[in-house]
């Protein structure tokens, strides 16, 4: 079965986020003045084949924490789907195959 | 230590073989030994690209294994910048170092603080010393959770704070939010050192500071007290 996962990595809500400040500082420069705060993350797609969705999460999990987030500074969260089929090719989901 | 994108290990090499006349060898991120050596040296760069976080890929390169037992068996190593970055993601140092504060790519003279002259690379300086080196970097900024960093300060890890030419640690000197001021820690045995700043580029008076041959001379005396 092919999943697709997608796994968002933000840093701890304890660890400041130049990035993120310097974004908000951008906003407000161009008139955005009702945000008040930004946090920058990464963005992973991962699609991967696994027996189960229950198999495919933990392998997931076990990624993220060896090498997609880093303990020290960083969160995450994973969002699992199979995968969809694709409209031009057809492949995907299931299928028979 | 050369990884795809190190780019420091030829000036690192220049310190050690030209000016302090120490045999030097260039170490493949594929080798699966570092036997025989009795000093690793992991320069600056931008390993991997840097993608994912800064050192995370490196970190799992095959000799890195070799590396993180040649360190747990009391092997003198030395993280320089993107070096210091994978020790971290290594585990072998605590901690991690954020974006700059500023979100600029500082390249600077900066002015660092001896803290302890009891790791094996600050074995020659004394504590208050004050060193000239430059930094390049723009993810140098130091963080511990609460926990760790009181660790760290409590068990005289911290080896180099950032500070002004008197001495002083000030939030002027700190040239990237480091918490305390830090630019480099040991670990609690003192054999495993990062920092931030590039001592291999300042070992010659041309280069306009040889105040970094002091951290490379320490290891080499720290390694004739105890014969490997």
């Amino acid at each position: 079965m092919r999943y697709r996962a997608e796994v968002f990595v933000t840093l701890k809500p304890v660890v400041n986020d130049p990035a993120g400040l310097t974004i908000r500082g951008g906003l407000h420069t161009l008139g955005f003045d009702s945000v008040t705060e930004v946090r920058a993350g990464k963005y992973l797609v991962l699609t991967l084949d696994e027996t189960d969705a229950t198999q495919a999460r933990a392998r997931v999990d076990a990624m993220a924490k060896q090498l997609l987030a880093n303990a020290v500074i960083e969160d995450y969260r994973v969002e699992l789907e199979p995968e969809s089929p694709s409209p031009l090719t057809g492949e995907g989901r299931g299928g028979g195959s | 230590m050369v990884f795809p994108g190190t780019w420091s290990d030829r000036d690192c090499a220049h310190a050690v073989l030209d000016v302090l006349q120490e045999p030097v060898r260039y170490i493949d991120h594929r080798e699966q030994s570092v036997d025989g050596l009795e000093l690793v040296i992991l320069p600056g760069g931008f390993s991997y690209g840097d993608y994912l976080r800064c050192g995370a890929i490196a970190r799992f390169a095959p000799v890195m294994e070799a590396v993180a037992d040649f360190a747990n068996r009391g092997g003198l190593v030395l993280g320089i910048c993107n070096g210091f970055q994978i020790l971290q993601e290594a585990r072998l140092l605590p901690g991690a170092l954020l974006r700059n504060a500023s979100c600029e790519f500082r390249c600077e003279w900066v002015h660092l603080r001896v803290e302890q002259s009891n790791s094996a690379f600050t074995l020659d300086s004394r504590p208050g010393q004050v060193l000239r080196i430059p930094i390049s970097h723009g993810e140098g900024n130091f963080f511990a959770d609460p926990d760790t960093l009181d660790a760290i300060e409590r068990n005289g890890q911290v080896v180099f704070r950032y500070c002004g030419p008197d001495g002083r640690v000030t939030a002027d000197a700190n040239p990237n939010g480091s918490l305390h001021n830090i630019a480099g820690i040991a670990n609690a045995r003192g054999n495993v050192v990062g920092m931030m700043p590039h001592p291999e580029r300042a070992c010659e008076p041309l280069l306009g500071s040889d105040d970094g041959l002091a951290i490379f001379r320490s290891a080499i005396h720290a390694l004739a007290r105890v014969p490997a």
